[in-house]
């Protein structure tokens, strides 16, 4: 079967964000002096565990962006015909989660659907009882058996997993000290030992190296191995069961949760494109140039600051909108046409979200221009645009980078607010907010159904959480306000 | 003072002009009133017919910026930007696609905007303080480092878990109070118990959490060493000596709030059924009710501004060293 990548907005901007983000590593990892607060971060274990989890969400939200359209049997004049269903990587690995798709709401672990049904029984009479699922323990005869196989296959799962978590994790730790001890006898340092001094100082010669390694990385590896047993169970689960249950319309709440995932990750930094170009040109611009300059960037930002920020985007959203609704002839596919919301939300965001950055910027600028070595560049006749991209950039990089870092958490629980009240991302963009919505809808039912919001808010606890304890340690390793020994 | 006054008032005009503009901007120029009609009757199988009749009862059928076929001032003011933005800053709001007088509404719906938004920004700011202050008491010790580990939590926590979460526990299990609904007077009183409670707790983290840092960094100053030194007690120092000096950065972040609680809350409004300018902005976007969100936009603009020099008044009160000039 025959297939056509497809690269939509959203996914153009992600490798674009991708690739920015994988050149300023390549940058940094090359100086030393941008280094080392990144070295700071790594040794914090709240942050590289932090991490850990991040890149996971990373993992599936990259594999959910690579897109393409399956080709249909039928052909048109020797034309090959692509569905109009937009599928990913993500889509394809995890099938059996997609498809199988239940009549309607089914809780975790079910075995029949959540509502009773009439059915005609083998003698022909009719009879109202919980049918069972199409899928959901449909491999098991007898329904007590439900708990045993659950607890077998959940428990072989963990043991998989664990034991594919230790191997790697071994696997890494051979390699790490076959460089480690390669290393030690030449002098030139390894940038692991330039990172924790007080570790390698005295301590690397009566030290095993593998435990030197465990006693750095132990908090990394015990969250490592649980996330590995915890997925390996759950994999083994997801295959015979609903493990968080179905929706109204039967479809799996953990494909729905992961789908999310992306919605939320894109949300949060593809936004960043907007604001920092804006925030950066215009901040320093402001405070660089003082003057004219100066009044017009003040009145821009007062002006869309002293909108507030949910109204602003409310009014924006809905003429986005009218624009789109009028213009079905723009999109091949609905895909396209939601796509193309979830980035003009983003630019929105972006539009309206860049004041603040930009008013600190603009003080630090301030500040900036009147030190001796931009004075200095003045004198010598360097130009201004030399002057801001040589010597106020870098200086102002910290800020720029912990405010990205601290907004990305409020922007992934702003996306369930905006999509509560009507002017988030499109109703059929699978997010943590229309998932929400659509639950919000069931509390009233009784017995309740509570799984399908456990579940996104489960989700994004622990996205968040963890971008916020990230973004914590980034602070406390770029403030240079906060006092420091060794810097 | 009073010269400091006038000339803030002054200053915010251009701003209100630029607000205004944008919104009009955002509205009017974006998508045309023709496109709004469309929208609004549907956008399919639309007569040109209905849609003029649609522009004409709410007064789109005009030019956007100058009138050629009028004479005189009216060749200004009877266009679409003179009557639907200009008449705002006299706080002329229209009327709505109801056909009600937006002013009206405002004046009605502020009180249980009001009765929700003042009590849960009073008990806030004294627990938030309250707590912050007594992490700041026992810094860096383990009480300290759970707390913060605890606002880091909460603050991770979606405020729409903190809404669904509370009804589900306090109205749907417990049944102590109704799930939604509300009353005037002493009647409401179990109406608003749980929003208030809500809208507290939902702050706790991240406002907590910035107390403690604003109090920490007033901590390491030389005057509480001096005060120390003196020999005065731990929670004198804090209480006396540091939540004064960290006055002025508190001010900076809670008095520009104020006004805007006029506006309400949007989540808790329409969660809670609360008849106030929240729930009525949340049903305005909802119903495409583009007249409303405008008149919306420009009070908060406006109380937003009114707060930023309410902030400047507030200084003075706090550290006799500001003058405003």
């Amino acid at each position: 079967m025959s297939f056509m990548p497809m690269i939509l907005w959203s996914d153009a901007l992600v490798f674009l964000l991708l690739a920015a983000g994988m050149a300023t590593m390549w940058h940094v990892r090359r100086h030393e002096h941008l280094l080392l607060p990144w070295r700071r971060v790594a040794r914090s274990s709240t942050a590289m565990v932090s991490l850990l989890v991040l890149s996971c969400f990373l993992v599936v939200g990259l594999l959910d962006t690579l897109h393409y359209r399956v080709a249909l049997p039928q052909q048109n004049n020797g034309e090959t015909v692509y569905a109009p269903e937009v599928l990913s990587v993500f889509d394809k690995l995890v099938e059996p989660l997609r498809t199988h798709t239940e009549k309607t709401y089914s809780a975790p672990f079910a075995l029949t659907l959540y509502a009773k049904e009439s059915t005609t029984d083998a003698q022909g009479n009719v009879v109202r009882d919980f049918p069972r699922l199409q899928y959901g323990g449909a491999h098991l005869k007898d329904p007590s058996q439900q708990s045993e196989d659950v607890v077998r296959r959940g428990g072989l799962g963990a043991l998989a997993g664990l034991l594919l978590g230790v191997l790697f994790v071994g696997f890494v730790m051979v390699l790490r000290t076959r460089k480690l001890k390669g290393a030690a006898p030449q002098s030139p340092p390894v940038r692991e030992e330039a990172a924790t001094p007080h570790l390698h100082g005295g301590g690397r010669q009566s030290l095993p190296l593998v435990q030197n390694l465990t006693a750095k990385y132990g908090a990394l590896i015990i969250t490592f191995l649980t996330l590995a047993t915890f997925i390996g169970a759950i994999t083994n689960l997801a295959t015979a069961y609903h493990v968080l249950g179905t929706d109204k319309v039967g479809q799996d709440v953990l494909y729905l949760s992961l789908k999310s995932i992306r919605t939320g990750l894109i949300i949060g930094t593809v936004t960043t494109l907007v604001t920092l170009p804006l925030a950066l040109f215009l901040g320093v611009a402001a405070g660089y140039f003082r003057g004219w300059v100066d009044d017009v960037i003040q009145y821009i930002y007062t002006v869309l600051s002293s909108i507030p920020s949910v109204l602003l985007i409310a009014a924006a959203v809905l003429m986005m909108q009218i624009t789109i609704d009028q213009h079905a002839d723009w999109f091949e596919t609905s895909a396209e046409r939601a796509d193309l919301r979830l980035v003009a939300l983003c630019l929105i965001l972006g539009m309206t979200s860049w004041t603040g950055l930009c008013r600190l910027l603009r003080g630090e600028t301030l500040k900036l221009r009147e030190m001796e070595y931009i004075q200095a560049a003045q004198s010598f006749g360097v130009s201004s645009m030399r002057i801001i991209t040589r010597h106020i950039m870098p200086n102002v990089m910290h800020i720029i980078l912990i405010a990205l870092v601290m907004d990305f958490s409020a922007l992934v629980l702003a996306e369930a607010v905006l999509s509560y009240v009507g002017v988030g991302v499109d109703p059929s963009t699978i997010s943590f907010g229309t998932m929400i919505n659509a639950a919000r809808l069931e509390m009233g039912r009784e017995p309740m159904v509570w799984w399908a919001l456990a579940a996104a808010f489960a989700f994004m606890l622990v996205l968040v959480l963890a971008a916020n304890l990230f973004a914590d340690a980034v602070r406390d390793a770029f403030d240079p306000r906060l006092s420091r020994s060794e810097a | 003072m009073i010269a400091y006054l006038i000339r803030r008032i002054l200053n915010a005009i251009p701003i209100l002009i630029g607000v205004n503009l944008l919104t009009f901007a955002l509205f009017f120029v974006v998508n045309t009133p023709d496109d709004m009609a469309r929208m609004q009757l549907g956008i399919k199988r639309v007569t040109p017919e209905a849609i003029e009749k649609w522009k004409a009862q709410r007064g789109y059928d005009k030019p956007l910026f100058v009138n050629g076929a009028a004479s005189g001032t009216e060749k200004i003011s009877d266009t679409i930007f003179w009557q639907k933005s200009a008449s705002m800053f006299v706080f002329d709001f229209g009327y709505s696609d109801d056909g009600r007088s937006i002013s009206r509404e405002i004046a009605t719906r502020m009180g249980p905007s009001l009765a929700i938004a003042l009590p849960t920004f009073i008990i806030g700011l004294f627990v938030y303080v309250s707590f912050a202050l007594l992490m700041t008491l026992f810094r860096a010790t383990a009480l300290d480092i759970a707390g913060v580990a605890l606002c880091v939590l909460l603050m991770s926590i979606s405020g729409l878990f903190y809404i669904i979460g509370g009804q589900f526990l306090v109205s749907k299990l417990w049944h102590l109070v109704p799930i939604s609904g509300y009353d005037g007077g002493m009647n409401g009183f179990k109406f608003v118990v749980l929003p208030i409670l809500i809208g507290v707790v939902g702050g706790v983290g991240s406002s907590s959490r910035w107390y403690r840092t604003i109090f920490l960094e007033e901590i390491g100053k030389d005057y509480v060493r001096t005060a120390r030194a003196k020999g005065l007690s731990e929670l004198r120092v804090l209480f006396t000596h540091v939540l004064k000096n960290a006055m002025i950065p508190i001010l900076t972040g809670v008095v520009v709030v104020i006004p805007l609680l006029f506006m309400g809350s949007l989540l808790t409004e329409s969660f809670f059924g609360i008849p106030g300018l929240g729930s009525y902005t949340i049903d305005a976007i909802n119903a495409q009710d583009f007249s409303v969100v405008r008149a919306m936009v420009f009070l908060g603009s406006v109380l937003y501004i009114a707060g930023l020099i309410l902030t400047d008044i507030s200084y003075t009160v706090v550290d006799p060293r500001v003058r405003l000039q």
